[in-house]
């Protein structure tokens, strides 16, 4: 299959080792995965904030560009329940009959990256190794915006020689909700002080998500507690195999995300 | 008019506020322990309904229904009440209502009244108004006992001093009450609570309340309680008085059906409260023989007319988004500076105010969606939250300062980068070229400005050497290096 | 009353503001029909079970239960629940059935008595309306073996007659009842008075009657 990656505009800046493991993962897969370079951002940020006439523009371009994909496979749940959600009263408040059924035959084709793996592909066991102590913290777009239920964890619990542990508590928000932990920082950080130590209670080595949003956020506050956990998105532990995986665990460890970039790059 | 809503046009700004509640641990354990108690009843009580989610659809349509032809059932509501014997009031704000409540009271030559818990009585500040005019109203709610005796304010719209534990009512009421050996059973406590009031029940004249639900067919009121107050204040005076929201009517008695199963297994956690008063005017021989309704505005007809603000209304306030938001149970509701408090406070309180007060509570939630999964009349508060966000800005932007706001210049860079993937290149290549000065052992650690709540507690990770558009061009280019 | 007049024509012309222009009865009426109610409208349980699902839920919130298989035992199973309680002096509703009244108690027909009469009673006994399995509740509305709504309020002590063919499955099967029975002040009461106001823990007894006991007769 014909797979187009929207890498959202974070994970492009911030994060480029998660879209280089959604390629790796795809690819190994045996499908073909195709950037369009025209992409920037869904408009998420503007929206949530209240600059909605800023989002819009944003909306359209991410229709315009994504239009004729086959399958879009987007590795961040909030992206995804954005438009789900928002596009099509987006597009509704235009007026535009075009814009409003652009979007109603396109959103149909979008997909959250492990929903894609597991609705669309119909694969729970992409053949990774892994092998630590993880835990799964579910964001809230993607529990309570896609109801992507135990999909994720469908595919973690194949990974071979990883344990996977329980997060107490893990329905509760971690507090990020994007400008609120500006906006309302001490609450923000309130609320990651519970979710910090209800992951290191499970003496995880690795919190895992599918929104490296989340992740940042959870990163944060453990590195300024030197606590020892790392954090990784998803699709890093799917993309790791016995091959890659000899490498120490690391989030942004220079040699692990050369060795992607040389694996991605077909080494 | 003069829409008044509690205290909140001089309240200071949730994030202020937060801060405040934040820093007391005592108030944010009792917080954590009384919302955790009531989450895992609600659960253990909700999930026991197989039909459940068809409940919350009918109680959603119904309350959809009622709005789209309010004014119908409020005039039907008007009739049926008048045609058995009660009296009907329209007040439309605050001030208004106050009014015709004191004015009733006068009539009837009472000094005091008794009074169940009415939210609707704290948003229009009865009590405050009352007391100015040497009229004593008594609270016979436990938890707005409490309050009216330590002069706190409510911080919950189901158990309003859900913020104290029982040795902290325990020393009020040994304080207040003159009970110097009180015992820190609860048993003690609504003991106290009941010797306390019992006399006022047995003969003050005048009997108050609100309602949680109007029958426009019948012209009955429905009060939903617990301790049996609701029933003395209802039943023993001669005459009551009762201050409804224009939001509180529903078409028929059929439809009580709905919501007597959603309402009490959302709010307490229990299959059914332990009481329930309807009465429809005036029952000769049995309770007040003088009925009067006030029917409130007080900023409703507003909401209602905003099409996606207008589902704030179906709320039949039981709490369950205050007890599952988890910005709420961080800070307790002292922060929402509001009656009504948590996510339906975050959107009820500025949208009854014309957005002109209490503007920074829709950024008072990380929109997690708590508390839309859990509302039993499926209100998408966080839809309403970002809708009234852009209300927010809309009105800044009206002033060059909004306009000069760090965070309007910041959005709208942002919207201009994002506008050509060019643009994001270049910025991805400036921000990575500016952030060095921040930049210490590979980690950010403090930034100016607006950035700086961030790294209050949090560090970033600095912006990695190559973006993913880079890494992919090279690829591209060298397929099979 | 001129300013009165005025808000409520202020209010309504606000809603209809922003209503559709083409609200009439009938539209109404067809709409309200229209409102899908896909839950459970009538119960599914054999009576045995109803009745044990009932006594469950109401043992749940602290209520007492007893049983009598006929009217002819009645008196005495309510003679022993009053005494195992320890009350001597209860009152009952004007036309309460001569041939239930317990022997060895006092009793006090409510003739408009005061409350302060009312108070010093040690309980009331009444029979009810109908009771709702599914929650455990018990409705009262003022029918002539219920009295009126004082009476079961103001003493500390409800003995409650429940015959086994007035308890329903569920909620919206005891609305549709009572909705046939008129307009007469109804009050629902779920186990004796209780409170959740400290801590979130249902704690029995405040202000109304703080002692409950069901009596289910057949
Ligand atoms: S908004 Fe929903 S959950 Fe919150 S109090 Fe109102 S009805 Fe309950």
């Amino acid at each position: 299959m014909n797979i187009s990656l929207f890498i959202t505009c974070y994970n492009d800046t911030l994060f480029p080792e998660t879209g280089m493991a959604v390629v790796h993962v795809l690819e190994r897969l045996g499908h073909t995965v195709d950037f369009p370079r025209a992409q920037t951002c869904c408009g998420q940020m503007h929206y949530n904030s209240g600059y909605q006439n800023e989002a819009l523009p944003l909306m359209r371009k991410f229709v315009e560009t994504f239009r004729d994909a086959e399958a879009v496979c987007i590795p961040s749940g909030s992206c995804v329940a954005m438009m789900r959600e928002q596009y099509p009263k987006m597009a509704a408040t235009t007026g535009e009959r075009k814009l409003v059924q652009d979007v109603e035959k396109l959103l149909p084709r979008i997909y959250e990256f492990t929903e894609l793996l597991v609705n669309k592909l119909g694969i729970d066991d992409v053949g990774a190794f892994y092998p630590h102590r993880v835990t799964y913290h579910a964001s809230c777009h993607s529990l309570r915006g896609l109801h992507i239920g135990d999909i994720p964890l469908r595919l973690l619990r194949n990974v071979r020689g990883m344990e996977l542990v329980e997060l107490p508590e893990w329905d509760q928000c971690c507090g990020f909700g994007g400008t609120f932990a500006i906006k309302n920082a001490q609450t923000s950080a309130a609320m990651l002080a519970d979710k910090m130590k209800n992951i290191l209670s499970t003496g995880a080595e690795v919190c895992t998500a599918g929104d490296n949003s989340c992740l940042m956020h959870i990163f944060g506050g453990m590195h300024r507690q030197q606590a020892n956990v790392k954090t990784v998105h998803i699709a890093e532990i799917l993309a790791s195999t016995e091959d890659t995986s000899t490498e120490k665990v690391s989030a942004r460890d220079a040699s692990s995300e050369r060795a992607l970039m040389q694996k991605g790059g077909g080494a | 008019m003069t829409v008044r809503i509690g205290w909140s046009a001089t309240a200071p700004d949730f994030q202020d506020a937060a801060k405040v509640s934040l820093e007391n641990a005592q108030l944010r354990r009792n917080v954590k322990y009384a919302t955790d108690v009531i989450r895992a009843k609600r659960a253990k009580v909700v999930n026991e309904v197989p039909d459940w989610e068809q409940l919350c659809q009918a109680g959603s349509a119904i309350k959809a229904h009622t709005l789209r032809h309010l004014d119908c059932y409020l005039l039907q509501f008007e009739e049926n009440l008048t045609r058995a014997g009660g009296h009907v009031h329209w007040a439309r704000d605050a001030d208004e209502a106050n009014q015709i409540i004191r004015g009733l009271i006068e009539q009837y030559g009472g000094k005091e009244i008794i009074k169940v818990k009415t939210m609707t009585s704290d948003e229009v500040q009865l009590n405050r108004d009352l007391e100015a005019h040497q009229i004593t109203p008594y609270e016979t709610d436990l938890a707005d006992l409490i309050l009216q005796l330590s002069q706190d304010k409510p911080s919950h719209i189901v158990v309003p001093a859900l913020h104290k534990n029982r040795f902290e009512v325990r020393e009020l009421f040994k304080e207040k009450m003159k009970l110097p050996d009180l015992g820190d059973q609860p048993t003690d406590l609504t003991d106290a609570a009941r010797r306390y009031l019992r006399q006022k029940f047995l003969s003050v004249k005048i009997g108050f309340s609100g309602a949680n639900f109007a029958v426009a067919e019948t012209g009955s009121l429905v009060v939903v309680e617990s301790e049996g107050n609701g029933r003395m204040c209802l039943t023993l005076p001669d005459v009551l008085i009762s201050l409804v929201g224009i939001e509180k009517i529903v078409p028929t008695f059929q439809d009580l059906e709905v919501f007597l199963q959603l309402l009490p297994r959302s709010a307490t956690g229990e299959r059914m409260n332990p009481y329930t008063s309807m009465w429809t005017g005036v029952a000769p021989g049995d309770g007040p023989q003088a009925v009067h309704v006030v029917l409130l505005d007080n900023g409703r007809t507003e909401v209602h007319a905003d099409p996606i603000g207008r589902q704030t209304l179906h709320c039949i306030r039981c709490a369950a988004c205050l007890n599952a938001c988890p910005v709420y149970r961080q800070t307790g509701g002292h922060a929402y500076g509001s009656v009504y408090q948590g996510p339906i406070g975050a959107i009820v309180t500025p949208q009854l105010q014309s957005m002109e007060h209490s503007q920074s509570l829709p950024y008072a939630s990380s929109l997690c969606g708590a508390c839309y999964e859990v509302c039993p009349v499926k209100i998408n508060i966080p839809e309403v939250l970002i809708h009234l966000r852009g209300k927010v800005v809309r009105e800044k932007r009206k002033h060059l300062g909004g306009k000069l706001d760090p965070e309007n210049l910041g959005m709208q860079a942002m919207s201009y980068i994002f506008a050509d993937a060019k643009r994001l290149e270049a910025a991805q290549r400036m921000a990575r070229f500016g952030q060095w000065p921040f930049v210490h052992k590979d980690m950010i650690s403090k930034l100016p400005g607006m950035l700086g709540g961030w790294t209050q507690a949090r560090d970033l990770r600095p912006i990695p050497r190559q973006s993913f558009r880079q890494w992919w061009r090279k690829r591209e280019r060298k397929p099979n290096a | 009353m001129p300013e009165a007049k005025l808000a409520r024509e202020v209010i309504l012309a606000r809603i209809r503001s922003s209503n559709p222009p083409e609200n009439d009865e009938m539209r109404l009426i067809q709409e309200w029909m229209g409102i899908p109610r896909p839950f459970r409208k009538k119960g599914s349980l054999a009576a045995e079970d109803r009745l044990d699902l009932f006594e469950d839920r109401l043992r749940d919130y602290g209520g007492g239960i007893h049983h009598a298989s006929s009217e002819i035992e009645l008196p005495q199973v309510i003679a022993s629940a009053i005494a195992a309680r320890g009350k001597r002096k209860m009152v009952v509703p004007p036309e309460f059935p001569q041939t239930w009244l317990p022997p060895g108690v006092e009793i006090l027909k409510d003739q408009q008595l005061s409350y302060a009469v009312l108070d010093e009673c040690n309980g009331v006994i009444t029979g009810c309306t109908l009771a709702i399995a599914w929650t455990g509740t018990i409705v009262l509305q003022g029918g002539p073996r219920e009295g009126r709504r004082a009476l079961t309020l103001v003493p500390d002590y409800h003995v409650c007659i429940v015959r086994a063919d007035q308890i329903v499955e569920l909620v919206p099967e005891a609305l549709e009842k009572l909705r046939s029975f008129g307009t007469r002040p109804i009050t629902f009461f779920s186990g004796p008075s209780a409170t959740s106001d400290i801590e979130m823990t249902r704690i029995k007894g405040v202000h109304g009657p703080r002692v409950l006991d069901a009596i289910i007769l057949g």
